[in-house]
């Protein structure tokens, strides 16, 4: 008697990309626009991006319905933060909280892929990835998504971080200014939603410094 | 000792050998490498004068496209050309094939292939195969009975119909045939409505996508229109562009010297033939 496979998921992909690359004094956080199942495209505008605190911002692909939720859960919890301390999360910290938030539910997970992207107390830029369950760690540049296999080798190749065998131990913040890292970003959007289905209509392109948070659109194709 | 069993060459066509085998590997949890589908949005109508065929230009593996722009409308004859949508390389080779019985069919009879030649030739070798030769077709032509346009599906059923779409955009593109087709098209009307059936497959199927391609087959001869239509052009390229110059990084270098000793046989034996 074979055991018998589940006949209903409750879990979907919506499909999507999201990068992040941290700078000196700066951080991006970018996403595409299209939400998707299947063959079919469910809406070409809509946001991936969240903002989670003053100087942290968070970009989730996979199963739009608990990244929603996972957004409601994270912003109630930063609330409380904010009344008992009197003072906006760090990024750092909020890194933290999305971890144990996404363990907590280790067995029924939020289908959410995470990066997380901020600047942290001293001003730096910082970029934290996460798989579904919150193994997470600070890196220097990050991609996850439906585009990911495609958009982290070309990063990998631009903005390699140091060997984590080589002592000293180097930061993986990269040196390239606001406008090539941005320029960058849009490249690299705009290859991925050549070869990846899921992935185009437009990437939506957040940038953290000290003056506070922007965002611009650019255009991407549309098939 | 004679063997019990005589061994025979295989008869040709599928063989399921390994399907247990396989049914092991994927309890095991193992996946199936995925074949090159076309994704795919196909259609053809019947206007005026003739027949006109489109088809988009992407191919995909799963969620990657692995080609940008290929060609979707196959030659059958000089009269006949097919739309392929399914496993790319079961379009391809039914297509080719039935070409070729066509061209000798030509020589034996001395006249212009007629477009249910095909149709059964095509649709003979697909229910043989049961499903398996995973192709769906949007056959056209012209020939001395007039216009013909057909759908052939992968089990071997077929439809002759005035307007068809095949593939996963079919849906979009039939939705706009539905709305706009109507009896005795003109040339311009009739491109202009195959391009728009396109389009709607090309931008709200995921599996269909790039440019637009037309085949237009009256009485006269053909025209084939590649590319007739490009509407997704890359949408940004950097100004400064990219190098390329890291290579890979050298962590460690440690050399073993291999022995160098080599022994030389004097008169060895000359290769065999």
């Amino acid at each position: 008697m074979t055991k018998q496979q589940a006949n209903w998921s409750p879990y979907d992909n919506n499909g999507g990309s999201c990068v992040a690359i941290a700078g000196a004094d700066y951080c991006v956080i970018a996403a595409d626009t299209r939400m998707s199942t299947g063959y079919n495209i469910l809406t070409r505008e809509y946001s991936k991006i969240c903002k989670l605190a003053d100087k942290c911002v968070m970009a989730s692909s996979g199963f739009q319905a608990d990244v929603k939720a996972l957004q409601k859960n994270l912003a109630a919890r930063h609330l409380i933060y904010q009344h008992q301390h009197n003072k906006q999360m760090s990024c750092p910290a909020m890194a933290q909280l999305l971890s144990n938030t996404l363990y907590y539910k280790r067995f029924f997970p939020y289908y959410s892929f995470n990066v997380l992207g901020g600047l942290d107390n001293e001003g730096k830029g910082c970029v934290f990835t996460y798989d579904a369950v919150g193994s997470y760690e600070k890196v220097g540049y990050s991609s996850q998504g439906s585009g990911s296999t495609l958009i982290t080798p070309f990063l990998d190749n631009q903005l390699k971080s140091p060997s984590p065998l080589l002592l000293p131990v180097q930061d993986a913040v990269t040196p390239l200014v606001e406008a090539e890292a941005i320029d960058l970003v849009k490249t690299v959007f705009a290859s991925a939603s050549e070869r990846d289905i899921y992935t185009g209509d437009k990437v939506e392109i957040v940038v953290v410094n000290a003056a506070g948070i922007r965002r611009e659109y650019m255009e991407l194709r549309k098939d | 000792m004679s063997k019990s069993v005589i061994e025979m060459p295989p008869k040709g066509g599928f063989s399921f050998d390994l399907c247990k085998r396989n049914e092991m590997l994927a309890k095991k949890g193992v996946s199936p490498p995925s074949f090159r589908k076309t994704g795919t949005t196909i259609v053809g109508l019947i206007f005026q004068d003739g027949v006109i065929l489109g088809a988009d230009t992407r191919a995909t593996e799963g969620p990657i496209v692995c080609d940008k722009n290929c060609e979707k409308i196959h030659y059958m004859a000089p009269n006949i050309y097919c739309c392929g949508a399914g496993t790319a390389a079961d379009t391809e080779a039914v297509t080719d094939m039935v070409s070729s019985q066509l061209q000798l069919h030509r020589y034996h009879t001395g006249r212009e292939s007629r477009v249910v030649t095909a149709l059964t030739l095509l649709k003979r070798h697909l229910f043989n195969y049961q499903g398996y030769v995973s192709a769906a077709l949007v056959l056209g032509g012209v020939d001395v009975t007039g216009p013909h346009l057909h759908t052939i599906y992968p089990h071997g059923s077929t439809d002759t119909l005035p307007f068809a779409t095949m593939g996963s955009g079919s849906l979009a593109a039939m939705a706009v045939f539905e709305s706009k087709y109507k009896e005795g098209l003109t040339r311009d009307e009739g491109i202009k409505l195959v391009t728009e059936a396109i389009c709607s497959g090309i931008f709200n199927d995921l599996g269909s996508g790039s440019n637009v391609d037309i085949c237009v087959i009256t009485k006269g001869g053909k025209e084939y229109l590649r590319n007739h239509l490009q509407p997704n052009p890359r949408t940004y390229t950097s100004s400064k562009g990219y190098s390329f110059p890291k290579k890979t990084e050298v962590l460690l270098t440690k050399i073993t010297p291999l022995k160098e000793k080599v022994e030389i046989i004097e008169g060895g034996d000359a290769m065999e033939e």
